[in-house]
Formats: structure tokens, sequence, C-alpha cells
């Protein structure tokens, strides 16, 4: 039922592509009534089941050994649901797009698409079809429709996510040659044992070409330009949606067949001693360099953009715990940035950039914006505290999970991350004083600012409402997420819960 | 001396037999009756007879074939190079077909009969496994492309690609004769599995790895490795479109075919290998790097043409039986992309006049259709899944790490190849960009008629189905 999901965005893709590329209106009414229909189909699987169900399982390239095989467990449920949840308010946020509108949900449903599929597939081949049909779609969905550098933003995305799989691919046909070349099943590939020589560098590897996409530092300069450059639907998938695939792949593919890839060298230099702790600290490097590079923007966005690496450190480093807790808190917290961040760049590429069009924080100081757009501004002021981690939105819980999860194995390293969490508070602030509540004088060129904005549309609001609403339901009550989510945490190979051997 | 059988010799060759007389049949047809009728009737009627004669051969090849060989094992039929008959044969169908509009010859009736005895040649080379008949039949295959290449009179262009072609072929071929010439010193026949054998009783000599060398330079230039690629860009670039799929399509699998022959024969020597791993990497790096640079797409293509025939090496030079067939695979596949690409680069180039970067701009707005297909092949040549290009790689990839003699140098090899792939995308996004991004000021659609939308869409699904279910190529293989 869940594969529906798949079959469902490429379905609307076609349809659109072919039946509705002059009329803007029902390529709109098209995209959005296949986004909820999957939404639909999202929570009424997460409502509904519990564990591993199997959805979808037949022969597909028999003398390869690989099968069709689609599967999910409270994961995958999870990040179907977030899924679910961009990929509808992104329709909404792409409302007043006109330019080759049918082209855009074309393009934006197959990346849909592409989404759910690697989230629900249980065969490695079938995962890595779907993260690589991904890419293109993101390709053209910046370089056609976006802003600021859109082509070389959109390039270097696109080449950058595809060296990342290529680094995978590597991995992947070697772990296929060495365990025989009977199958790509992900649950049989677990049961290997892959001689650990093997594991030693098969692991950073291919949890190094995930984490490409996922954004760790050094190699996520793509993650800023690409989210400046893409127009906001995308951007929102992108930093909500894509760079989860990433982190999800870290977790699904390269720490659940290669654990041991993970185990000490055996010797240590200046204190770093397995790969465990290598990912760990670059994931510490990024929490803090994505915050204090957020700190110096002038670009709104690209706040936004450098905020999403520094986020997207704390799953990374989640992940490296290797405890139940920490797990719980990367999973959670990929789930929460999904929701935050793209709340976070619908309210500056969609609400305030379409109105003002610009993005310039000194610029914008001028236009008194708490004034002239109060909703954006008390929007803003909503998810920028959700984004700071603030008790009773969905990013406190999961950043405590997976601190605390850190504090065991890397207490230096978590003091490090909480100072990246502090100076979130301060970027966020700051980005929040300049661009909203500031008491610049107005000058002459700025007369916006006695002009009033278009008002805000039911597109945009009804996008807010929902990823709001997410973020304050997990918020106040995470059980609703832990609930599958623990179970299949719990369900991993036991090196991965186990504090990794030492 | 066993007598010769005639009638095995006459069933073999059963399928070149027809596309011969259907050659004859075509001068005759356009010299005798059509002299009076115009340039576009000519071309239609002698390209639509060529394609029906090879289609004619292939219908005769389908239930026909049998594993039978015929002078002494020097011609051999058996299920593989039946599917690689059927598969040059449908390749000129659809080269011809795709060609129907061309008018960049006055002679159309020798355009198609020249068309059709390289298809002669190419199916001659799939079945030869003896080194006199491979080189006869690689010399007609090329002296037809030779010839065709210079099709165009009026245009300086193809005369120069013709005669670099011609250049680099008559000296590699002189190369190659003369290896085989050693090969023969040494082993004392000509007949292939004969001289495997020789070979894995002799050790490495000095004049075995000279013999190599120049077989390996023959050879190296009909599937334009580096580095005897050099005529590729400029071939490609200059040649009639039609002509210029064909020498990327049914001659690259020709050559592939036959390259996989003389490796059955050589590999027990290490230094064949070595060669061919050579050429591999010289290939996969230059192709894709020189392509980075090129503003226009035929050499584009050509370049890419260039890094693909680096990555069916690997698979050679692995040399088993799964690595064999997921080469012909890899190469039919990519011959059949690399046909659609040139047909959307010879449509744009009748609409704009040109085949560069900036003539493909705005190609989405101006062609929808045209553009969708483009972007199938480019991505299928980058090799995205779900598209077939994406699976042959995978399969191909996967055999040479399986296979034993491939422990050494395999993993490093299609790593190489594999950053050689992921470097591809750029270039063959270039194209796309041109095509989707780029507003043209030229919105005017382009012309193109039924029948060539039907067989890019024909093409473009077919990239797609046999992506989607790759069961289907071994089904094909099956078939035989």
């Amino acid at each position: 039922m869940l594969a529906w999901t798949i079959y469902l965005s490429f379905g609307g893709a076609l349809l659109i592509a072919l039946f509705a590329r002059k009329q803007p209106q029902l390529a709109r009414v098209l995209a959005l009534v296949t986004a909820v229909a999957g939404f639909l189909l999202a929570v009424w699987a997460f409502a509904t089941q519990t564990g591993v169900t199997a959805i979808a399982d037949c022969d597909w390239i028999p003398a390869m050994g690989i099968r069709y095989t689609l599967a999910a467990d409270g994961i995958s449920r999870v990040l179907v649901l977030l899924t679910g949840l961009a990929s509808v308010s992104g329709v909404l946020f792409s409302w007043n797009i006109e330019r080759r509108a049918g082209e855009f949900f074309a393009f934006y449903l197959a990346l849909i698409g592409g989404v759910y599929g690697v989230f629900l597939s249980a065969d490695l081949f079938l995962f890595f079809v779907f993260y690589e049909i991904a890419i293109v779609p993101k390709y053209f969905l910046i370089a056609i429709w976006g802003s600021t550098r859109r082509e070389y933003g959109a390039m270097k995305l696109a080449l950058y996510s595809f060296l990342g799989s290529a680094m995978v691919l590597v991995g992947l046909l070697a772990a296929y040659a060495v365990s025989g070349g009977h199958t790509l099943n992900l649950t049989a590939l677990q049961q290997y044992p892959f001689p650990i020589s093997f594991q030693m560098w098969a692991f950073p590897l291919v949890f190094l070409g995930f984490a490409i996409l996922a954004g760790m530092w050094p190699l996520h300069t793509w993650a800023p330009t690409g989210h400046v450059a893409a127009p906001t639907a995308a951007s929102m998938l992108l930093a909500g949606v894509v760079m989860k695939l990433g982190a999800y792949g870290c977790l699904r593919v390269a720490m659940t067949l290669f654990p041991h890839g993970m185990d000490p060298w055996g010797w240590s230099f200046l204190g770093i001693g397995s790969w465990r702790t290598v990912f760990a600290l670059l994931a510490v490097i990024g929490i803090v360099y994505g915050a204090v590079v957020a700190l110096i923007q002038n670009d709104f966005k690209f706040v936004i953009g450098y905020s999403s690496v520094s986020h997207m450190g704390l799953v990374l480093l989640g992940l490296m715990t290797l405890s139940q807790i920490g797990l719980d808190g990367a999973v959670l917290q990929m789930f929460s940035h999904g929701i935050l961040a793209g709340l976070l760049f619908a309210v500056v590429g969609r609400i305030v950039y379409e109105r003002t069009h610009t993005r310039d924080l000194q610029a914008l100081s001028r236009m008194h914006l708490s004034r002239t757009l109060p909703f954006a501004a008390w929007l803003f002021v909503m998810v920028g505290m959700a984004s700071m981690g603030l008790p009773g939105f969905s990013g406190f819980i999961a950043e405590l999970q997976v601190l605390i999860g850190a504090w065991t194995a890397f207490p230096v390293f978590t003091i490090l991350a909480g100072v990246g969490i502090v100076v979130g508070v301060a970027y966020t602030w700051r980005a929040m004083q300049t661009a909203f509540f500031s008491d610049a004088p107005a000058t002459g060129q700025t007369a916006h600012s006695t002009e009033s904005f278009e008002p805000i549309t039911w597109a945009e609001k009804t996008g807010v409402l929902l990823l709001l609403a997410a973020s304050l339901v997990v918020g106040l009550a995470p059980r609703i997420l832990l609930d599958q989510i623990t179970p299949a945490v719990l369900a991993l190979p036991h090196a991965l819960l186990s504090g990794g051997r030492i | 001396m066993t007598p010769v059988s005639y009638g095995d010799i006459f069933r073999i060759l059963t399928p070149e037999t027809i596309l011969e007389v259907v050659s004859l049949l075509v001068l005759f047809v356009d010299l005798a009756w059509l002299r009076r009728a115009s340039q576009a009737v000519r071309m239609r009627t002698a390209s639509l007879l060529g394609a029906f004669g090879s289609l004619l051969s292939l219908l005769w090849l389908l239930p026909n074939h049998a594993a039978i060989s015929a002078m002494g094992g020097a011609l051999v039929s058996d299920t593989t190079v039946a599917a690689l008959q059927a598969g040059i044969l449908g390749l000129t169908v659809l080269v011809l077909l795709l060609g129907i509009r061309e008018r960049f010859s006055r002679n159309p009736g020798e355009y198609v009969a020249l068309v059709l005895l390289a298809t002669t040649g190419m199916l001659l080379v799939a079945a030869a496994r003896d080194l006199l008949l491979i080189f006869v039949s690689l010399e007609l295959l090329s002296l037809s492309l030779y010839v065709l290449a210079a099709f165009a009179k009026a245009r300086a262009a193809s005369a120069e690609s013709a005669l670099k072609y011609y250049l680099f072929g008559g000296i590699s071929a002189a190369f190659m004769l003369f290896g085989f010439s050693y090969l023969y010193g040494l082993a004392g026949t000509t007949y292939l599995p004969a001289i495997a054998a020789r070979l894995s009783q002799l050790p490495l000599s000095p004049i075995e790895l000279v013999a190599f060398v120049l077989v390996a330079v023959g050879l190296g230039f009909k599937v334009a490795a580096a580095p005897f690629h050099l005529w590729a860009p400029d071939t490609y670039a200059g040649a009639p479109a039609p002509v210029a799929a064909l020498i990327a399509s049914g001659s690259k699998v020709a050559s592939f075919a036959v390259l996989i022959a003389v490796t059955a024969a050589l590999v027990p020597a290490w230094g064949w290998t070595a060669a061919l791993l050579c050429m591999a990497a010289a290939s996969i790096l230059l192709g894709n790097l020189s392509a980075l640079v090129q503003t226009s797409v035929r050499r584009i293509l050509a370049c890419s043409a260039i890094a693909h025939a680096g990555y069916m090496l690997l698979g050679i030079a692995a040399h088993t039986t799964a690595s064999n067939q997921a080469v012909l695979v890899y190469a039919l596949t990519y011959a059949l992309t690399t046909v659609g690409a040139f047909a959307v680069v010879a449509l744009v180039e009748r609409s704009t006049g040109s085949d560069r970067l900036d003539a493909f701009a705005g190609l989405s707005a101006r062609s929808p259709l045209v553009a969708a297909t483009l972007l199938v092949f480019l991505l299928s040549l980058a090799g995205i899944p779900p598209l077939v290009g994406f699976w042959v790689k995978f399969q191909l990839f996967a055999a040479v790490l399986q296979a034993p003699a491939a422990t050494g140098w395999g993993l490093g090899m299609v790593v190489l190849a594999i950053a050689g792939s992921a470097v591809s995308l750029y270039y063959y996004l270039q194209v796309l960009k041109r095509a989707y991004v780029t507003a043209s000021a030229d919105s005017s659609p382009i012309d193109v008629t039924p029948l060539e939308s039907f067989l890019l869409v024909l093409l473009a699904a077919a990239v797609l189905v046999l992506g989607l279910f790759p069961g289907l190529i071994s089904g094909f293989f099956a078939m035989f």
C-alpha cells in the first residue's frame, strides 16, 4: 500500500508532463492532489503499522539475484511521513509559479517519487536506483527556476551528489562481489560476515558518499549555494528531505552493512583512533562551522543554508554515538530539521522574498517588516525559536537526545556541539532582529516600507499551518514518533547500539 | 583435409548474401529508374529499400540460425553471434530510416549500397574466428565507412573527416596486419582457438609483445580507444549524421565482438591484458576529460564514445563469460542510445545549421518531444538509473569485480571508471542545460516528421524499458 506513494508520484509527474504542460492551474492541482494522496498514505501507514512491514517483493533481475523489495520499518515510516509533509507544503509554497509550471511540477514530483523510493527500498540495488533518480530533477529545478547563480549552484549540487553516489556505487559493487554475487537484499547482506579488512575501507567510502548529501563538513559546500540558488519549494525539499537521504543512507547502508568499519584502528593520532571518531569530529566541526558562518551572512537565505549544515551535523553526530538514545535523537532530528528547514526556507524564500524581492539583511532591516509583514515576522519568531531548540518544539527533544547520547562517547565533542547550538541562538536572533525588528530608518529608495505588500495567500497559510503544527505536535508529544523510531533502532545490528567495539 | 561444406558456408552467410543482393538492387533501382526523380524521392526510395533489405536479413536470421561453423571454424554462427548480427541489422535499419530526409548526397543509391556493404562487413566481423577473415571483413567495413564519411561532397568538413579517418585507419590496419603476421609466425596458424592453444605453451617472448601491441593498435583504432582515438572527434564532427551514427553504433558493436574473439586467443599471455588495461585507462581519462571542454555536441558524443570504449575494454580484459556477455550488452545498448542521440543532433542541425551547444538552446520549448528523448539518451549515456545505461554499467563492473583474472586490478580500474562516469555527468548536463534551461531567441518549432518522432520515441522507450526490465536484454539473447 505504501508503495503507492512512489507510483503515485511518478505517475503524477508523467501525467503533468504529458497533459498539463501548458495549463499551470491544472498542473498545480494535479500536483497537489498527488502530494496529498502520498501524504495521506504516509499518515495512514504511520498510524496503523508497527514493526517491519513488507510492501512488495518480486523477482526483478533474477540472473544477478536482484529483487524488487520494498519494506518499511519505523524509521522509514517517520521519514516517509516527513516526505509527505514536505511535498504537500512544497506544492503549496510553489502555488505562485507561473513560468513553465507544468515542467516544474513534473520534475518536482519525480524528485518526490525518488525520495519515497529510497526510504522504502529494502534491496540495495533498488535503493541506489531511487537515490540516483533524485539527482537529475534537482538539477533542473534549480537551474530553470532558481535565483542567485542558479546554473552554478545547480551544477555544483548535481556533481557533488553524483560524486557521492559514485563512491556509494563502488562500495555497493564491491560488497556485491565480495559477498559472492547472490543478492543485494539489505537484510541478507547485513547477515553476511564481511571481512574486517574489507569493512575498514568500504565503511568510510560509503559513509562519506552518503554524508556528502547529508552536508558533512568539509564536503558541505554544495548545500548553501544549492539551497540559495533553488526556488523555494526545491530548497524546502533539498534541505528538508534530500539531505535526509544522505543521513538515512549512512545509517541504513554504511553503518548497518559495515558496522566493524567503525572499530578502532589499533593506533591513534591526536586521539583519533577510528573512523567513528573521524566522522564524529567532522560532524562537530560542521555544527560549529555552520553556525559561525551563518552568524556573519548578509544574505538571509545563506543564514538558513548554513544553519542546515549545522543542524545536519547534529544528525551525523547522533549516528556516530552508537547508542540507542543517540540514534533515536538522530532520526528525530532528521524529522525535526526537515520540518523546520522547510518552514525557514518558506518564510525567507517565499513569504518575504517574493514580496520584498531582496534577501539582503541590511535592505530588509530598512523595511520594518514587523509592521508591514507581521505574519512573516511572527512566523519567523516561532520557527526561529523552534530552530534554536526551545522546549515545546521538535528540535529540543532531538538535540537533547543527540547530546545525551554523545556525552558518554565523546564528551569533548559534546561540549563543542553545545557551543554550536548556542551560536545557533545567536545567528537566529541576529537574523530575526535585523530582518524583522530593526528600527533602522527607511531610506528614500526603500519606499516599500510605506506601501503594503500583497496579502498572505491561502496556500501559504495552509503550508505554514501544516509544518508548524507538525513541529509543535512532535515537540509536545515526541512519543508519537519515538514509538515508531525506538523499536526500529533497537532492531539495528547490536554493534550499532552497544557503543561500538573499543 | 576435410571437405569444404559449401552448404554450411551458405547457411552462415545468407544474411550477408541478402544484404549484397539488396545493395545491388538499390543501385539498380536508383540508377535505372529514378534518374529523373527528385533528390528527395530517390533518397527515400533508396533508404526504404535498404532498410527493407536489412529487415529481411534480420527476419531470415531470427528463425534460421544454428550453432554451426564453416571453413574449419573460421566462420562461426552461434547464439551470441546471431544475436549480435541481429542487433547490428536492427541498428542499420534505424540509421537508414532516421536518415531518410538527409540531403547531403546527390547519389542516394550509392550511399545506401555502401551502408549495406558496411553492414555486411560488420556481420562478417562478428562471425569471423580466423585472422585472415577478420582482417578482410574489417577492411570491407572500414573501406565502406571511409567512403561514406566523405559522402557530403559539398562540405569540406566531410572530406577532412574522411581523410583523417582513412589515414589513421590505413596506418592502423597496416600495423594490425603486421601484428597478425607475427602471430602467425609464432603460432603457425591463423585460426584463433589454435593460436590460443599454441600461445599458452610458449613463454612470453618480446616478439609476442610486439605482436600484441601491433594488434592492439589496429583494434584500438576500430573501437576508438585512446591512444588511437585521434580520428574520432573529427570524423564524428565532419561525417554526415547517419554515417557518424553508423560509425558510432554498428561498427562499434562489430569491433567489440572481434576484440572479444581475439582476446579469447591472446589472453593466456598477460601482455595482452596489460595492453588492454593501458588502453582502457587512457580512454577513460582522455575521453572524459577532453569532453569537458568541447563546444560541439558531436565532439562531445565522440569523446564520450572514447570513454565508453574504455569501460568496455575493462570487461574484455576481465574475460569471463559474464564479462564478455556484459560487454556485448553494453555495446548494443550503447549503440542504440547513440543512434538516438545522433538523430536528435541531425534534427537540430537541420533546423539551426549547427551542432554547437548553443544551437540546442531552447530545444524544450521548440520541440518538447525531441528534447525529452535527448534527455533520456544523454542521461542513459551518463549512467543514471532507471535508464539502461546504468544497468549495463552495473552489470559490467560487477562482472569485472567478480572475474578471477581481475583480482589484481579490478577494483582500481572500476574506481577509475566510476569516477570517470561521475565526471561525464558534467558534459551531458551541459547539453541538457542548453536544451532545458537556456532560453532561445528562436522559438519556432523544429521540423520533425511523424516517422522521426515515432522512431525517437521508440528508441527512448527502449532505453527506458530495457533499464526498468533488464531481463528483457537476456531475453533478446535467449531468442537465439
